[in-house]
């Protein structure tokens, strides 16, 4: 029987945690040596949403938000997606690259080129958390970039969970630096066929 | 204005005149919008992928294109539509992300689009209008008055089909 995300149960759900908590610890990790300080974060929290409720994550569905996406292949095939709101974007940008903090300026080339990096890195060590956790060969491609309504950007992954059900599951993590919160979301998306070879390798399925 | 009805993702909504019908932050989706001048019924499906039939769960109806343009005419005949008057115009089907890496995530928005054409053929409701494609998401507002479809982007400009 195929997985489908409407059906989890506790033990799946947790272990789903789990691999979020670990690929965002690493992510946090990541994060605080690019920026050169320290990160804290919160412990993440795992959400399944019905379609309907998807687009507003991250406030309205016309709020811009910068999606970035990278295709997963090796023992595990899909995608992953890390998402965060426009102004979260700039306030990482800023830091990263020693804007003045209130700059909201449209995006320059190198604030772009800066925030594919900082997606990029999240992403990555995402992934190498479960890849070192499933001891699974995780190799992540260059990756993409759009900035556009939430509703638009989060159609991509929500169309894939809706091959296999009618909910998105998704881990929102909360990073903090200094005084400034900056929330994201990582949307771990395996291929109808890893679904089965990702709970296995948890151990979560036998 | 009066009476905006909002439909979400993966949902179908229908409305007598007066009514406007919206949603928002279109992607790799498409809007099937429908209208039957006569009556001024107005119907609008946010479709998420092409057919019921490669889906392994398959209960939501308003999901898939084939099923939902089926139970959206229904609807509108239920509220006074004459079948053989509607007409339809499509919106969205982006493809958001430039991949050029094969995955069947990719191309999701044309093959949306083509599926709905299918459909409508199918059933003989003649395409009077689109905006599809692109890399750009769109919100889009179906008015009862007129039958026009209002389509809003960011950086990508505002127009009527």
């Amino acid at each position: 029987m195929p997985l489908n995300i409407d059906d989890l149960n506790n033990l799946q759900l947790d272990v789903l945690r789990e691999i979020g908590n670990i690929g965002a610890g690493n992510a946090a990790t990541a994060l605080a040596k690019m920026l050169n300080k320290k990160v804290d974060m919160e412990v993440p929290k795992v959400k399944i949403l019905e379609f309907k409720e998807v687009t507003e994550i991250l406030g309205e569905p016309e709020t811009p938000v910068i999606g970035i996406l990278l295709r997963v292949t090796g023992d595990l095939t899909g995608d992953i997606m890390f998402i965060l709101a426009y102004k979260a974007a700039r306030v990482l940008v800023n830091i990263l690259l020693g804007n003045p903090s209130d700059d909201d300026s449209e995006f320059s080339e190198m604030d772009l080129s800066a925030l594919k990096e900082i997606g990029n890195i999240l992403s990555g060590s995402y992934l190498s958390a479960l890849s070192t956790l499933t001891n699974m060969k995780i190799l992540p491609s260059i990756p993409d970039m759009a900035i556009d309504m939430a509703g638009a950007i989060l159609s991509v992954p929500a169309i894939q969970f809706g091959k296999i059900g009618d909910t998105v599951l998704y881990i929102e993590t909360e990073f903090t630096e200094g005084s400034t919160k900056v929330v994201g979301d990582f949307f771990l998306i395996p291929d109808l066929s890893s679904y089965e070879i990702l709970l296995k390798a948890l151990g979560v399925i036998s | 204005m009066e009476n905006l009805i909002k439909v979400g993702m993966a949902d179908l909504k229908s409305s007598t005149h007066p009514g406007i019908l919206t949603t928002l932050g279109l992607g790799s989706c498409v809007g099937v919008a429908l209208y039957d001048s006569m009556s001024k019924v107005v119907g609008l499906a946010h479709v998420m992928l092409p057919s019921s039939l490669q889906a392994r769960n398959n209960i939501n109806e308003a999901k898939f294109a084939d099923t939902a343009i089926v139970n959206l005419v229904q609807e509108m005949v239920k509220l006074g539509a004459n079948r053989n008057k509607i007409t339809a115009k499509l919106a969205g089907g982006a493809q958001m992300f430039a991949f050029t890496e094969s995955s069947d995530m990719m191309r999701i928005g044309s093959r949306n689009v083509l599926a709905a054409k299918e459909k409508l053929e199918e059933l003989k409701i003649p395409v009077i209008a689109e905006d599809t494609g692109g890399n750009y998401g769109r919100t889009i507002e179906l008015f009862s008055n007129d039958g026009k479809l209002l389509i809003k982007t960011i950086g990508h400009g505002v127009k009527n089909i």
